[in-house]
């Protein structure tokens, strides 16, 4: 394995996130500080508990989701795109890499970038809302996790997209959606029997509700269904890279 | 010594039909600098593009170092350093940063004291710290060739590499690559100025519509296909040619002062002694006398325009 590769693409991506670190530190404080304001000063002050625990601790967990989610996907999107919107995409296809090694350093860059910013919610977070994480172990994994899967999604993203607009189409109309209806700022018992069950084929009920149980102990859903679900995910997205690679789709002609 | 780069019967075909390559065949000794010619759409980048690993031949075979392109892919490139057409680089990264990255890509430790070097050859050193965006195209372009040398590759590829650049820093990148031949480079060169093959070129191999039509080394090149003129100026000027020299084929220049014989060198007879002894006999005093030989150009120019009417 070519590790120096890795490490090279690695550290290149991370200068391109050092370079330009107040706005990525300061963007997502800003963000979750406003949402603390709107949902937990605001419309949080109206709402007592949910299941036990105040609202503004429990919109917590979803908070962080909602940045790690989309900081993951645009990270790894942008990552492998770029190369490709400038054409430098050449030196990764005649440099003795494997597909894999290409894909460990884009996609450990963008994690690495969104578990930072992850931190940073949950320290912003905490200056506040008071909370506690029940399994700092598990809230650990399942951050990594979710980080991981979805720099994988993204990545295939920016392998697909072949304009700017086609880069944002999938995270704003897709992955936005559905980590808002994904008990981000509620509890899916909250909503009607219906919609309640519709929300059971949201993927990302199942992070959210894991990375929950870890802060609270209480899920929306069965934890073990949470590991399989982001367990598939990644199977899924990691097989998609596969076929990617070794088809050369939108990469190699 | 088996040939560095062997390319066995490649072909490639693009999803929209169009064959770019069509079996070519081709051994690169080492330490050689191969110029390949052609014209636009040619097959000159895609022929390094699928020995690179940036194109799938959909056919035949390659290999580097005796290393099968695909096969063997990591060995292979490893050998190669590509310095490609166009100006492809990260705007916002340092000319350092950016060529550490491409020691790093090919799996090797830092080198600062290599890298320096490489970056002084190329006068970047003074510029090490600076944004590429603030580079001027010329600069740019040593950064790309920088990005392919950091790695010490054994074969180089240039594509087109002083298209849009000036003729200093063409000159410039003519030494370099002298130098690199000298540290026993093999260098595969793209161009579309033929004067840059004709200068620094051992072989020049000529590609048309994905054939490659000839290699031959430079001078037997020149030797084989050049035509030589024979310019003779006179001591006065004359209205036309005389008729006796019609079997010549003389050209006579507008001031009627001088005339040009085309003949080829490689004819058992030149018909220059002929010529003399006849131009003696009309009465027609001489004042100098020149030879030309056709340039690279020319015999390019005259190869793709046979091929093109055939």
């Amino acid at each position: 394995m070519n590790l120096r590769a890795i490490r090279a693409i690695y550290v290149f991506e991370m200068a391109r996130f050092f370079r330009t670190l107040l706005q990525s530190f300061v963007s997502p404080v800003i963000s979750t500080s406003l949402y603390f304001v709107v949902f937990g000063a605001a419309i949080g002050s109206r709402i007592d508990e949910v299941e036990g625990v105040a609202y503004g601790a429990f919109i917590v967990p979803g908070l962080v989701m909602l940045s790690v989610i989309t900081q993951s996907i645009t990270n790894a999107a942008f990552g492998i795109y770029f190369p490709k919107f400038i054409g430098t995409i050449y030196e990764l296809l005649s440099a003795p890499v494997s597909f894999f090694e290409v894909v460990l350093g884009y996609v450990g860059a963008a994690a690495t970038k969104a578990l930072f910013i992850g931190v940073v919610i949950l320290v912003t977070a905490s200056l506040f809302v008071d909370f506690s994480i029940a399994h700092p172990l598990a809230m650990v994994a399942f951050l990594v996790l979710t980080c991981l899967s979805f720099a994988l999604f993204g990545f295939i993203i920016g392998i697909w997209a072949q304009n700017f607009e086609q880069l944002q189409l999938i995270p704003l109309l897709i992955v936005t959606p559905l980590v808002f209806l994904g008990g981000s700022f509620y509890s899916i018992s909250m909503l009607p029997p219906v919609w309640q069950t519709i929300t059971l084929f949201n993927p990302v009920v199942y992070l959210i509700s894991g990375f929950r149980w870890s802060f609270f102990g209480q899920a929306d859903v069965a934890i073990g269904l949470s590991l399989m679900a982001i367990a598939l995910f990644t199977a899924i997205c990691l097989t998609l890279i596969w076929a990617i690679f070794r088809t050369g789709y939108r990469i190699r002609s | 010594m088996p040939p560095i780069v062997e390319i066995d019967n490649l072909s490639k075909t693009y999803d929209d039909g169009f064959q770019a390559l069509k079996g070519v065949t081709l051994a690169i000794e080492e330490g050689e600098i191969l110029a390949l010619l052609g014209p636009n759409g040619a097959g000159k980048t895609t022929l390094i593009s699928a020995l690179c690993g940036i194109v799938t031949p959909t056919g035949g075979s390659a290999r580097v170092g005796g290393h099968d392109i695909a096969a063997d892919y990591r060995a292979a490139r490893s050998m190669i350093g590509l310095v490609p057409q166009e100006i492809t680089l990260e705007p916002f990264e340092k000319v350092i940063s950016t060529v550490r990255f491409s020691r790093g890509l090919f799996g090797k430790p830092r080198n600062d004291a290599l890298i320096e070097r490489i970056l002084r050859q190329l006068s970047l050193w003074d510029k090490r710290r600076s944004p590429i965006k603030e580079l001027s195209g010329g600069m740019k372009r040593r950064v790309l060739i920088a990005k392919a040398l950091c790695h010490e590759p054994r074969v180089l590829f240039l594509d087109e590499p002083t298209a849009g650049v000036d003729v200093e820093l063409r000159r410039d990148m003519w030494r370099v690559v002298e130098g690199l031949k000298e540290s026993g480079v093999t260098i595969i060169l793209t161009t579309h100025y033929i004067e840059e093959a004709e200068a620094i070129a051992d072989r020049v191999a000529v590609i048309l519509r994905g054939d490659i039509l000839l290699v031959e080394k430079k001078e037997t090149l020149m030797r084989q296909m050049g035509r030589k003129c024979l310019r003779i100026e006179l001591a006065k000027p004359i209205g036309a040619v005389p008729a006796a020299l019609a079997d010549f084929g003389l050209e006579l220049s507008a001031d009627g002062c001088e005339l040009s014989y085309t003949y080829d060198r490689q004819a058992e007879r030149t018909g220059i002694t002929r010529l003399l002894r006849a131009l003696s006999d009309e009465g027609l005093a001489l004042s100098d006398l020149q030879t030309a030989q056709s340039s690279l150009e020319e015999i390019f120019v005259d190869l793709v325009s046979d091929e093109a009417a055939a």
